[in-house]
C-alpha cells in the first residue's frame, strides 16, 4: 500500500523499526540457540562422544524427521518424528543392556546436527528455513535433556519402570510447554495479537499432535531399551501414520479455505461486486478479530463468513450499482442477507457462518454476535473506501463510521478498525 | 444390511466353521490367561470407536495392533481367541450375524498370522532383546497374513451382500490405499510386543496414545471433507440460481461424468477429480451476463463471445483449488469439439483432454433430457441417437459408447419438469449453450 511520499518518509521509519524489533526477537533466539549448539558440541568434543553409534543413529533419526516436516493449520510448523526421535535421546536410559552415559551437551549437539541436515534438502529446494521455529524445537528438547541426563543414573529411576515414566512424562510436558509459550511469543509479535489468546491456540493446536509426539518419544525411548538400537528406526513408523492423517487434514483445510475463496470470487466474476471486495473484507475482518482477542476457530468462521458475506447478492436480477451493499435499503440488505445464510444453509456447510452471514445487517443496538458486527462494520469500510489506498480517505470513512457507532455499528469494532487502518496506512494514530 | 441370501448365510457359516475347528483343535497349554485378558481388552477398545476415513466408506480400525501384539505373546490360538472378542464390540451398528462374522473373521486371520510368524521363524512369548531385528522380517510377514486374510473375507462377504449397483464395482468398495495404515498400525503390535518385557501391561496403554491421535486426526479431516463438499454444493447452487430451468444440471452432469469414467476403467482418484470437475463445469456461467443466457432470438457476435468465455471464465474462478489439474483441463475444453470447431481453443481429436471429452458428453446429454423453457425434455433413446449422430465429430465415440452402455445398465435419472415459481417473472431462455440438437445462432456479420 503505497501513501503519498512525504509521510512515507516520517512514518515508514516508525514501522521498520517495529518489524525489526520483532526480527531481532526472533533472530536473537535463533542465534542463541546457535551458540547454544555450537558450546555443546565443542563441549562434547572436548569430553570425548560417549556411545558414538547410538549418537549418530539418533542424530540420522532427528534429520530425517526434519526433512518430513508437517505443516499445520495456520502458517505452523511441526517436525513430529525428529523431535519425538530427540526427546527420546534426551530420555535414553539404557540402549540394549548397556547404561546410556551421554551428557545433556550431547543430546543438544547431536539434536542440532541432526536438525540442520534435516533442514539442508528443505533449502535447496528453495522452502524457507523457518529457523525461529527450529529454535523453539531445540529450545524444548534441551531443557528436558539438561534435567534428565544427570537423573538417567539414578537407582530408582533405572530400577523401575513407572518412576522413569513418571519423570519422562513430567519432562515431556515441560518441553511441550516451553515450545508452546516461545511459539505463543513469536506468534503474538508477527500477528499483533494478545498473547493470552495465541497461548490459548497454540496450545489448542499442537497439543494433540504434542501428545502423540510425547508417548512416541517414551516407546522409542523404551524400545531402545528393550531392543537395541537396530530396531528404533522400526518404531517411528507408527508416528509416521499420525503425521501422515495430519498431513491429509491440513491439506483437505487448505483445500476448503481455496475453495471458500473461489466462492468469494463469483460474486466479483458475475459482476456484483467490485474485485477485491471478498478478499480485502476478510483480511480485515480477520485483523480486527484478532486485535479483539478473539481466539483462532472462530477467526476461522469469521474469515470464511466474510468471504461469503455477499453471496446472496447472486440472487439478485440485477446487481447492486458497484455491489456496496452500504447503500442500499436497510430492508434490501436484510434481504440479501437472508439469501445469502439460506444459500449457505441449504449446502449445510457451518450453520455457525450461516448464522454470521444472516445477522451481519442488523445494526449493532439489536445485539447480533461479534463476528456479524465486525464483518458489517468492515463491509461498509470497504464499500465507501475500496481498493483505494488514500489514507486521508480511510480516515475520513473511519471517521464517518465513528460518528454511528453505538446505534448502527460496535465502537469497539470501529475502534479497533480505526488503530489498524492507522498503524496500516502508518499515519501517526 | 437387508435379507441375506442362501449363499451369503453359507458363506459366514464356513467362516464360522473354519474359525471353531481351528479354536478347538488347537492346545490350549502354555497360553497366559492374565495377558490375553488385558490384549482383549486392547482390542475391544480399538474395535469399538472405528472411524470411517470417508461417508459409507468401510471403517477404519486400529485392532490389528492387539491381534497382532497377541500373534508375538500368545501365538496363533491365543491371538484368534483375542479375535473373536470382535464380536462383542460395543459399537451398536453390527446385527448378529455381522457380528458373528467379524468375530470368525478376526479369529481366522489372526490364526493364519500366528502361523505365518512361526513358519518364518518367530519364536511365541516376549521377545527376548537378542531377537531384534530378525523377528522385524516373520512379523511383518504375519501381519501381511493378517492384512490380506482379512480385506479377503471380507471382500468375498461384501461382493455376496451388495445390490447389483455396487457390485459391478466391486473392486472399489476396498479402496487399495486402505492396508497401507493398517500396516502401520500393525508395527504397534511388535511394539506392544516388545516393550512387554520393559513396562509389562503398561505397554498397551503407552501405545494407545499416538493411535487415538491419529484417529483425532482422521476425523477432523472426515469433518473437513463434508465442509469442503458442501461448500462445492454451494458453488454449484450459485451458478444455477442464475437459470431456473438448468437446475440440478451440475448434479446430473457430474453423476454423468463418474458413469463414463468408471466405464472406461479410471483410476478411483481420477473419477473422484471428474466427480468434481462435473459439479464445476459451467461455473463460468456466472461471468456471462444474465440476459445474454436468456436472451430470446439470434445473439450478437458479442454475446456468442461472452458465452464462448465462460470455460475461461470458469477457470478463473477455480484455479486456485488445489485440485488435479486434470479437472481444471477438464472444465476448459468441455466445450471443444473432436473436429475442432468447439471452443474457446478449438482444439481437435486428441488434442482435447480427457476429462473435457467425458464432461462434453455427460453435459450434452443430460441437456437434452432435460426440459427447456423453449423445448420439453427428450426421451432418453431420442437423445442417445442424438448423441450417436454427433459421434465422431463433436463427441469422442469411445465415451458415447460407454455413456450409453452404462445408461442402460445403471439407468439415467430425468429430472423433473421445473414449474416456474408465479411470483417470479422468468425470462424464457431460447437457446442453451449445452443442446447440440440446437445450437447457437448468431447473427450473420454485419
Amino acid at each position: 500500500m503505497s501513501v503519498s511520499q512525504s509521510r512515507l518518509a516520517t512514518t515508514d521509519l516508525r514501522a521498520r523499526s517495529r518489524r525489526t524489533a520483532e526480527r531481532d526477537g526472533q533472530r536473537l533466539l535463533v542465534v542463541a540457540s546457535g551458540l547454544l549448539v555450537a558450546a555443546c558440541i565443542a563441549q562434547s568434543l572436548v569430553t570425548g562422544v560417549a556411545a558414538t553409534r547410538s549418537a549418530i543413529a539418533f542424530a540420522a533419526l532427528i534429520a530425517l524427521g526434519e526433512l518430513l516436516r508437517l505443516n499445520l493449520p495456520g502458517d505452523r510448523e511441526a517436525a513430529p518424528i525428529g523431535t519425538a526421535c530427540a526427546l527420546a535421546y534426551a530420555l535414553l536410559i539404557r540402549v540394549g543392556s548397556v547404561p546410556a552415559r551421554h551428557s545433556a551437551f550431547q543430546v543438544v549437539a547431536v539434536t542440532g546436527i541432526g536438525m540442520a541436515l534435516g533442514a539442508l534438502p528443505h533449502l535447496a529446494v528453495g522452502h524457507p528455513a523457518r529457523t525461529a521455529d527450529m529454535a523453539t524445537r531445540l529450545l524444548a528438547v534441551s531443557c528436558a535433556a539438561f534435567v534428565f541426563r544427570p537423573l538417567a543414573a539414578e537407582p530408582s529411576i533405572v530400577r523401575h519402570w513407572w518412576v522413569a515414566l513418571a519423570v519422562m512424562a513430567l519432562l515431556i510436558a515441560l518441553a511441550w510447554l516451553v515450545d508452546v509459550v516461545s511459539a505463543a511469543i513469536i506468534r503474538t509479535a508477527a500477528l499483533r495479537a494478545r498473547f493470552w489468546v495465541t497461548f490459548a491456540d497454540e496450545f489448542r493446536v499442537l497439543a494433540p499432535l504434542g501428545v502423540a509426539v510425547g508417548a512416541s518419544a517414551m516407546l522409542i525411548s523404551f524400545a531402545a531399551e528393550a531392543m537395541g538400537l537396530v530396531a528404533v528406526a522400526v518404531f517411528i513408523a507408527p508416528l509416521l501414520v499420525t503425521q501422515v492423517a495430519f498431513r491429509r487434514y491440513a491439506g483437505i483445510r487448505a483445500t476448503y479455505l481455496q475453495t471458500v475463496r473461489a466462492l468469494a470470487r463469483v460474486t466479483e466474476i458475475g459482476g456484483y461486486v467490485e474485485t477485491g471486495h471478498a478478499d480485502r473484507v476478510s483480511r480485515l475482518a480477520v485483523a480486527v478479530g484478532r486485535e479483539l482477542g478473539v481466539p483462532e476457530p472462530e477467526l476461522l468462521e469469521l474469515q470464511y463468513a466474510a468471504l461469503i458475506h455477499d453471496i446472496g447478492q447472486l440472487s439478485l436480477q440485477d446487481p447492486i450499482p458497484g455491489g456496496a451493499t452500504v447503500l442500499v435499503s436497510p430492508d434490501d440488505q436484510r434481504r440479501i442477507a437472508e439469501l445469502g445464510a439460506e444459500v449457505i444453509e441449504q449446502a449445510d456447510m457451518q450453520d455457525s457462518v450461516a448464522e454470521i452471514v444472516r445477522l451481519q445487517s442488523e445494526p449493532c443496538r439489536s445485539g447480533p454476535p461479534l463476528s456479524s458486527r465486525i464483518i458489517r462494520a468492515v463491509n461498509a469500510f470497504d464499500d465507501l473506501v475500496g481498493s483505494s489506498a488514500d489514507a486521508v480517505r480511510a480516515t475520513a470513512v473511519i471517521d464517518r463510521l465513528r460518528l454511528d457507532a453505538g446505534a448502527e455499528y460496535d465502537p469497539e469494532v470501529v475502534g479497533a478498525l480505526g488503530r489498524i487502518i492507522a498503524r496500516r496506512s502508518m499515519l501517526p494514530a | 444390511m437387508g435379507r441375506l441370501s442362501r449363499a451369503t448365510w453359507f458363506y459366514i457359516g464356513t467362516v464360522l466353521a473354519a474359525a471353531a475347528f481351528v479354536i478347538a483343535r488347537s492346545p490350549y497349554q502354555g497360553i497366559s490367561w492374565s495377558r490375553l485378558a488385558v490384549l482383549a481388552v486392547l482390542f475391544l477398545v480399538c474395535e469399538s470407536v472405528p472411524t470411517a476415513i470417508t461417508p459409507r466408506r468401510v471403517a477404519w480400525s486400529p485392532g490389528y495392533a492387539a491381534t497382532l501384539a497377541s500373534v508375538v505373546l500368545l501365538g496363533p490360538t491365543g491371538a484368534a481367541l483375542v479375535g473373536v472378542v470382535s464380536a462383542f464390540c460395543l459399537r451398536r451398528g453390527p446385527t448378529p450375524p455381522q457380528r458373528l462374522f467379524n468375530g470368525a473373521m478376526y479369529a481366522l486371520s489372526a490364526y493364519g498370522a500366528g502361523r505365518v510368524f512361526l513358519l518364518l521363524g518367530g519364536t511365541v512369548g516376549i521377545p527376548a532383546g537378542n531377537s531384534f531385528p530378525r523377528i522385524i522380517g516373520a512379523f511383518v510377514g504375519a501381519a501381511g497374513a493378517h492384512i490380506i486374510a482379512n480385506y479377503g473375507l471380507v471382500a468375498g462377504v461384501l461382493r455376496l451382500t451388495s445390490t447389483p449397483d455396487r457390485a459391478q464395482r466391486g473392486g472399489r468398495v476396498l479402496d487399495l490405499r486402505l492396508p497401507l495404515p493398517d500396516l502401520g498400525y500393525a508395527v504397534f503390535g511388535l511394539l506392544i510386543a516388545a516393550l512387554w518385557s520393559v513396562v509389562g501391561p503398561f505397554a498397551a496403554i503407552l501405545v494407545l496414545i499416538p493411535l487415538f491421535v491419529a484417529r483425532w486426526a482422521i476425523t477432523q479431516f472426515a469433518d473437513q471433507q463434508r465442509a469442503y463438499e458442501a461448500t462445492l454444493r454451494v458453488l454449484c447452487q450459485a451458478v444455477e440460481t442464475k437459470d431456473f430451468y438448468t437446475r440440478g444440471h451440475s448434479e446430473r452432469v457430474s453423476r454423468g461424468s463418474v458413469m463414463i469414467a468408471r466405464a472406461i476403467g479410471m483410476r478411483p482418484e481420477r473419477v473422484e477429480a471428474i466427480r468434481y470437475a462435473g459439479m464445476l463445469h459451467d461455473v463460468g456461467k456466472l461471468g456471462v451476463p444474465t440476459k445474454v443466457l436468456q436472451k430470446t432470438g439470434k445473439l450478437t457476435e458479442e454475446e456468442y463471445a461472452a458465452i464462448q468465455l465462460h470455460p475461461m471464465r470458469g477457470l478463473e474462478i477455480i484455479r486456485e483449488i488445489g485440485f488435479l489439474d486434470e479437472a481444471l483441463a477438464g472444465i476448459m475444453h468441455h466445450h471443444e469439439r473432436i473436429d475442432g470447431r468447439g471452443y474457446p481453443m478449438g482444439l481437435a481429436g486428441d488434442e482435447i483432454p480427457e476429462f473435457a471429452r467425458v464432461l462434453a458428453v455427460a453435459d450434452a446429454f443430460d441437456c437434452m433430457t432435460s426440459t427447456r423453457s423453449y423445448r420439453g425434455a427428450r426421451s432418453l433413446e431420442e437423445a442417445i441417437t442424438e448423441l450417436r449422430r454427433c459421434s465422431g465429430t463433436q463427441f469422442d465415440p469411445a465415451f458415447v459408447d460407454a455413456l450409453v452402455a452404462a445408461v442402460e445398465r445403471e439407468g439415467w435419472h430425468t429430472p423433473e419438469v421445473p414449474v416456474p415459481p408465479p411470483d417470479e417473472p422468468v425470462e424464457a431462455a431460447a437457446h442453451d449453450h449445452d443442446d447440440p440438437a440446437a445450437p447457437l445462432r448468431v447473427m450473420e456479420s454485419r
